[in-house]
């Protein structure tokens, strides 16, 4: 995984609150078995509406998305930030995720930065208005710039560390292999196993 | 201090604990199945990695595969490729597999449960975010992605930062004619789809309580509807005759150790719970969706709500979206929606007990002419059991299909498809924008509400079948 430190790039409003993961990459899509190549599939039926801000030629180069709360609920499915970074995204701003989208852009490299809902009215306002504005997201400072605004974020503690040193989750808990050897000979012997 | 349920679960499964890191868990059981972990393989092999524990992990195939024609190659060969990988997969690394055509395959959330294998105080995941199914038995059971897939197949661990806990408690009997959907559905109409975040739910009280095991499961499939990552019911002695003799439930001693250890699994008196609501079943009516998040329900008596009567912008724009995408009008009486499709099926409602009260209503009766009913058992046993009580022939009378096992329409990645502006009443668990597919509305429902509607053509209730 690549270190993030900061980026600065242009952004995209899209004013929904609740986009679900199934909005984000429909399940036609996820019959696939790369783990690249999603970005035709993002907002699939959104961007059959020629209106759909991804379709406006002057947020084709965002690369932060700004939206509504309750991003990324629904399914699992890890695809959706596949996705979503495939397509050129760097970072999502929003007031709320939920868990396990949040989740899984952390193990992917996506970072989802929390702001309040106030400081994304302001940003969609900004973006709407002159869609070359450029956002800084600073994930040192945990700190978002966009024009005069600035803002702090907040992204949990472990996150932020491991995407700024580019960590490999796995790695990090075989570090502590000998612990899970320990614990898996004190299991008691009625739990299930599957074969 | 006392502690929650959740808690003393967690506890248990600490494998590592450091401060500023998140907890290591070691993780009891890791269903999989073929969408959410052919990359999760495939990372495994790029770092040369194998699965830790092929002992603790078990694979079902369900979301892609077709319920008709079973015995043939998967016609779609997407599907079938990804079908292939799994199995190929399941091949190189050594671990059980449930095949189409196998006895036990079916969907994942109910294969685990029905072999005993989902037991008290266990830490269960699958790349599935209904996995909040097995908290029913007091485990402490969640959605992965494909990546923590590939953590816990190499590590058989997960980091985790603790959750906290809310205790919903459901006061009071079910009036006659409503289900554990009708309660879990009213639950989130109350705390809305993001009320649960960041919470394990626990679920109390003498209305939970009285449910079947079926029922409870029925509940905690929906926790993540709520946005919680998991729900839990503490066991008892449903959840104890539930599993005894079942294939991979303790035997002689163990069972003894085991159920001594079960007992200790409740809240105790003087834990806290960092959030706590309280609903009465006792005026639970039926309860069904209008727009096109969970969240957005009603009773079956109410009407579409006017999105002006959200006095939060967020949701009254959400409102106003899910009106013109469901095509309904504020003020239409949920009552006098029709429908063309009915979907009986998924890890919500696709077990024995739900096949059966539906069958109740639609013995001797018909589905309207204006209506496909399509009904698919959660997994080959379910089938199997259905068979057994003649359930299939009663669907088939009313002019319902009968199917095999799967996900089917619930996500609509085989075949069974809602076509463009097509409406059904499912009692599946989601009802966002295409799910069941493109262009597709969908009014998520319980499987009374799911036969009831089938015979009138419109949403209805069991007791307006003369
Ligand atoms: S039945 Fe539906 S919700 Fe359940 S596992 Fe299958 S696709 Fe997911």
């Amino acid at each position: 995984m690549d270190k993030f430190l900061t980026h600065t790039g242009s952004a995209l409003p899209l004013r929904r609150s609740n986009v679900d993961t199934d909005q984000i990459i429909p399940a036609e899509y996820l019959k696939r078995i790369t783990r690249h190549g999603f970005e035709d599939a993002l907002f699939k039926a959104w961007r059959e509406d020629p209106n759909f801000v991804l379709n406006k030629p002057e947020y084709k180069d965002a690369t932060i998305l700004v939206a509504g709360p309750e991003f990324g609920t629904g399914s699992s499915r890890e695809h959706a930030v596949w996705a979503l970074m495939d397509y050129g995204f760097k970072v999502v701003l929003s007031s709320r995720y939920a868990d396990i989208f949040r989740g899984n852009s952390g193990k992917a490299g996506l970072v989802t930065a929390e702001v309040s809902q106030d400081v994304i009215e302001k940003i969609w306002a900004l973006i709407e208005k002159d869609s070359n504005t450029q956002i800084t997201v600073d994930l040192d400072k945990r700190q978002v710039k966009a024009g005069d605004l600035v803002a702090d974020f907040q992204i949990d503690d472990y996150v932020r560390w491991r995407l700024m040193e580019g960590l490999d989750d796995i790695g990090l808990t075989l570090r502590n292999e000998s612990k899970i050897t320990e614990f898996e000979k004190s299991r008691p012997s009625y739990k299930p196993q599957t074969v | 201090m006392g502690k929650t349920l959740a808690e003393k679960v967690w506890d248990a499964h600490v494998v590592h604990q450091a401060s500023g890191e998140p907890d290591l868990l070691f993780i009891d059981l890791h269903l999989v199945h073929e969408v959410t972990s052919p990359q999760a393989f495939d990372g495994l092999r790029a770092a040369n990695r194998k699965v830790r524990r092929p002992d603790l992990t078990l694979l079902t195939e369900d979301h892609n595969v077709p319920t008709q024609d079973i015995d043939k190659p998967i016609a779609d060969l997407v599907s079938r490729a990804q079908v292939d990988a799994l199995r190929n997969n399941a091949k190189e690394f050594g671990l059980k597999i449930f095949s189409l055509g196998n006895i036990d395959q079916g969907i994942v959330h109910v294969v685990g449960p029905q072999l005993g294998l989902t037991q008290p105080g266990m830490t269960v995941v699958c790349g599935d975010s209904h996995t909040s199914t097995h908290g029913a038995f007091g485990a402490l059971a969640f959605g992965i992605g494909t990546s923590e897939v590939e953590h816990v197949l190499a590590t058989q661990t997960l980091p985790l930062k603790p959750f906290k806990t809310m205790a919903i408690t459901v006061n009071g009997k079910l009036p006659q004619g409503s289900t554990a959907k009708d309660i879990i559905l009213a639950v989130i109409a109350k705390i809305s789809t993001g009320g649960g975040q960041g919470y394990v739910l626990e679920y109390r009280g003498e209305a939970i309580r009285s449910l079947s095991m079926e029922g409870r499961m029925t509940i905690c499939n929906m926790s993540i509807e709520a946005g919680a990552r998991a729900g839990m019911i503490a066991p008892d002695e449903t959840t104890f005759e539930y599993l005894k003799g079942r294939d991979h439930a303790p035997k002689g001693k163990d069972w003894d150790d085991a159920v001594a250890y079960w007992k200790t699994l409740k809240t105790d008196d003087d834990a806290k719970f960092d959030a706590e609501v309280i609903i009465d079943a006792n005026s639970l009516t039926a309860f069904v969706t209008w727009g096109t998040n969970p969240g957005q329900g009603v009773s079956i008596d109410d009407v579409v709500p006017d999105p002006n009567s959200f006095t939060n912008p967020t949701e009254k724009s959400a409102a106003e979206r899910a009106l013109v995408y469901m095509d309904l009008k504020s003020g239409t009486k949920m009552r006098d929606i029709k429908v063309d499709t009915v979907f009986l099926g998924s890890c919500t409602n696709g077990r024995i007990e739900d096949l059966r009260a539906a069958a109740a209503i639609l013995k001797g009766k018909k589905v309207a002419s204006s209506v496909r009913m399509m009904v698919v058992p959660g997994s080959a046993k379910v089938a199997i059991q259905a068979e057994h009580e003649g359930l299939p022939a009663i669907f088939k009378e009313a002019g319902a299909d009968w199917r095999s096992a799967g996900c089917s329409m619930c996500l609509g990645m085989n075949p069974d498809k809602l076509k463009p502006g097509e409406r059904a009443a499912s009692t599946s668990n989601r009802n966002f924008e295409g799910r069941q597919g493109p262009g597709g509305r969908t009014h998520l429902v319980s499987p009374l509400v799911a036969a009831a509607t089938a015979i009138t053509g419109h949403l209805s209730t069991p007791d307006e079948i003369k």
